[in-house]
């Protein structure tokens, strides 16, 4: 059953148009791997699904309806979180507080501050401490724990590897995993394309704001994703140096 | 690599701190007359930081800039600029209330030190080769986003450089758009300016830079022929992480 | 000159200001926008306060209705101004609670006239009436009255900051509304709440005022630059807005009386007092933050 639909999505961002003609689906219990070079409009697409951008065309479909015109906070309570790039805790509320803000969404879930406590002991003993003095694993697993308090069906995870130590992001991945094994939806963005083929059910990748590759991660080699992260191929085509 | 002699424009040793974090580590980059070079690598190589290096909009901690073989180290990016080093912005920046002329007229001016009559006629070139004469009257903020890039190689060829530092030009075009910029700038090379670019989108870049440099976590991995570059391996790596 | 008598006067004063500028520091805090029209409000308050009295319900029952009627056009007031405002750019609402200033004052005077106006009246001995502590300490009652309700109205915002679920969503929004849409919260509604809030305290800022002494449709110019004040003094937290209130309260009361003493001359009277602290504390501020960019007092002065 599609849960997540986006069609004929374009987005800009300023003047630039970030997002062309994206169109997608993601089937409930699916977890989808975005993958792209920097600027290829991965982040705009993400934000537009979690309303916190405008798409100038097209529709976002979430179980069926149109929440296109829907903002951003509606959106979470319907189902849809995103866990922004860059972490994005707000510095000055404790970890505990991070938490319990997201619960304000209401839709009751398994999701508690005891269960995220679970899911990341490390953030335990740090609960009343203010989340602008953790480190970068820390702040990580809170974003992503504060995500989870608003219980969602489909999670959007946006490079919640970059900038962590490699033991940090194997955790990450971790819980990533038993999230996925709850039957969380996700979609998710990440630079490393060997773990994002690790995780993901599916992989598309995006060029210039549009998807030039998508397909079952299981099918697909390093190589078609090599050729399509830098298009490379387009480029010999139109001719090369003078 | 391919320069003959000494190279026009030569960074040797830079390191540059921010803090406590270090963003670029001991890089050395060289370009020779009317060369074109690319310089690519992910989010966060310090590619942007070495061209604000290079042009003058940073001062290295460590390291030394030389241009014609002259230190230039200590000079800002204004006195760069009227040595004949030119560099066009990632996020177009025109001068709004002005028109398109008029941007390109002070950059004559400031830049390219022209007196009024040469000045006029150097506008008139630099907008003729952008292919911007047409709309020379329009004011500035009214203009859509290649035309935005088109004045500001415009405005950078007004000021005479010999060096031309391109910060991520190609983002947010439509193909039919990049390719008018690509043949833009393809039009600058021909007359001896030399290039340094920084693109994301590398099959854009490959169509004018005869040589590539892929930089990562602030040092260079890889330097020399496009092919070459972008199927090493540490480049692919350096993208996508390591190959399982 | 009697400096126990006069600093103690001016602590009480400051509860007052610290009243008046708290709706000023929230909307600041919460949203960025100086709110030009804060003096004016609190006016209006005042002037709402009024139409019931001069029907014959006691002042402090007015409260119950004033309170409520500026709160809900608080709400208003964001909905309709100051949302689009703050879309349009840095230095809009600027404009735009400057011009309601204007409007709020004019459509005053249109309505009431240039008399002034009090609630002497109707709070009846409590005006003047004081406890004699020393032969030279008079403490007004109705100065404790507004002192004590400071406290209130501030210990009563940081609870609710701080302890609740909405004040939460509000710091939150605060410091990244952006984010706070991420996850879950109506930042529209926690804007327009906090509106609502500034709005009320300021027209209960204003009835005070109209406890002490008299006013008229233009005391709200006054009324804002003080309220300014106090919370540059005090900086931009909770608590400092009531020491800022205070340290301006004092600063004002010993000038009137250095002015009455001949210590000083009138350029302004007590008010000109308080206006020099302020440039005093503001200058202090501004080297301060240019030292911190430059490293720090010990690194500039090292460098010196």
């Amino acid at each position: 059953m599609t849960l997540l639909a986006v069609e004929g999505v374009d987005a800009r961002h300023g003047l630039l148009q970030a997002v062309r003609g994206v169109s997608l689906e993601l089937a409930e219990g699916e977890t989808l791997a975005l993958v792209g070079a920097n600027g290829a409009g991965k982040t705009t697409l993400l934000r537009t699904i979690a309303g916190a951008h405008r798409p100038s065309a097209g529709r976002v479909l979430f179980e069926g309806r149109d929440i296109t015109s829907s903002p951003a906070h509606k959106r979470v309570r319907a189902g849809i979180t995103l866990v922004p790039e860059g972490r994005r805790l707000f510095t000055n509320l404790t970890v505990e507080e991070n938490l319990g803000l997201a619960a304000r969404a209401g839709r009751g879930g398994p999701w508690t501050v005891e269960a995220v406590f679970e899911t990341f002991p490390m953030l335990e003993p740090l609960r009343r401490r203010r989340a602008g003095r953790l480190s970068g694993g820390e702040q990580q697993a809170t974003a992503i724990g504060r995500a989870l308090m608003t219980n969602p069906r489909v999670l959007l995870l946006d490079e919640v590897s970059l900038g962590l130590a490699p033991v940090a992001v194997e955790g990450v991945y971790a819980s990533l995993r038993s999230l996925i094994e709850r039957g969380t939806t996700i979609l998710l963005v990440e630079q490393d394309l060997g773990r994002a083929l690790s995780v993901a059910d599916r992989v598309a990748c995006m060029l210039e704001g549009r998807i030039v590759l998508e397909g079952a991660a299981a099918e697909m080699t390093r190589e078609q994703v090599v050729e399509a992260y830098f298009g490379l191929s387009r480029g010999r085509r139109n001719g090369g140096p003078a | 690599m391919s320069t003959n002699g000494t190279p026009l424009l030569a960074a040797h040793g830079v390191r540059k701190r921010f803090g406590a974090l270090v963003v670029l580590h001991d890089v050395d980059f060289a370009l020779g007359a009317g060369e074109a070079v690319g310089i690519v690598g992910p989010n966060g190589a310090g590619k942007t930081t070495l061209l604000n290096v290079l042009s003058g909009a940073l001062q290295a901690t460590a390291g030394t800039v030389r241009f014609r073989d002259a230190d230039v180290t200590p000079t800002g990016p204004d006195g760069r600029c009227r040595l004949g080093i030119a560099r066009a912005h990632q996020v177009p920046k025109p001068f709004g209330g002005m028109t398109v002329f008029e941007n390109v007229f002070v950059a004559a001016t400031a830049g390219g030190g022209h007196k009024r009559k040469d000045a006029y006629r150097r506008s008139i070139e630099a907008l003729e080769t952008c292919r911007m004469l047409d709309g020379a009257n329009r004011r500035a903020e009214t203009l859509g986003l290649l035309d935005r890039k088109r004045l500001e190689l415009a405005r950078s060829l007004a000021t005479d450089p010999v060096v031309l530092l391109l910060d991520e030009i190609g983002g947010g075009l439509t193909d039919a758009e990049a390719d008018v910029l690509v043949e833009t700038i393809r039009e600058l090379k021909e007359r001896g300016i030399a290039i340094v670019w920084i693109e994301h989108i590398v099959h854009v870049l490959v169509q004018v830079v005869t040589r590539l440099v892929c930089m990562d976590a602030g040092r260079v991995i890889a330097d020399g022929d496009p092919d070459t570059v972008m199927a090493d391996a540490a480049v692919i790596d350096a993208y996508l992480g390591s190959a399982a | 000159m009697n400096w126990l008598d006069q600093v103690i006067q001016g602590i009480l004063l400051g509860g007052y200001y610290a009243i008046l500028a708290s709706g000023l520091a929230l909307l600041f805090g919460v949203m960025r926008v100086i709110n030009l029209a804060h003096g004016d409000l609190a006016i209006l308050g005042a002037f709402l306060a009024l139409v019931l009295t001069d029907h014959g319900v006691d002042v402090w029952v007015s409260l119950a209705v004033v309170l409520p009627v500026m709160a809900a056009g608080g709400g208003l007031l964001y909905l309709g101004v100051l949302e689009r405002s703050l879309r349009s750019g840095v230095l809009v609402p600027l404009l735009s609670t400057f011009g309601l200033a204007i409007v709020i004052e004019n459509l005053l005077f249109e309505k009431f006239g240039a008399d002034q106006r009090s609630f002497f009246s109707s709070i009846g001995t409590l005006a003047y009436s004081s406890w004699q502590v020393t032969s030279q300490i008079t403490i007004g009652k109705l100065d404790v009255i507004i002192l004590c309700t400071a406290i209130g109205v501030l210990g009563g915002l940081q609870i609710f900051l701080s302890r609740t679920s909405l004040g939460r969503a509000m710091r939150a929004t605060a410091e990244d509304p952006d984010t706070a849409e991420l996850v879950g919260v109506n930042s529209r509604a926690v804007y327009a709440m906090a509106t609502a809030l500034a709005l009320a305290t300021a027209a209960l800022a204003g009835v005070f005022l109209g406890m002490r002494q008299t006013f008229d449709p233009y005391a709200g110019q006054a009324q804002l630059i003080f309220a300014f004040e106090a919370v540059v003094i005090g900086g931009m937290t909770l608590w400092g807005t009531l020491v800022g209130g205070i340290v301006l309260g004092i600063a004002q009361t010993v000038g009137n009386q250095m002015v009455a003493e001949g210590w000083l001359k009138d350029v302004w009277g007590g008010a000109g007092a308080g206006h020099v602290v302020f440039l005093v504390v503001l200058a202090g501020r501004l080297i301060y933050g240019a030292l911190e960019e430059r490293g720090g007092v010990r690194t500039v002065l090292g460098r010196a």
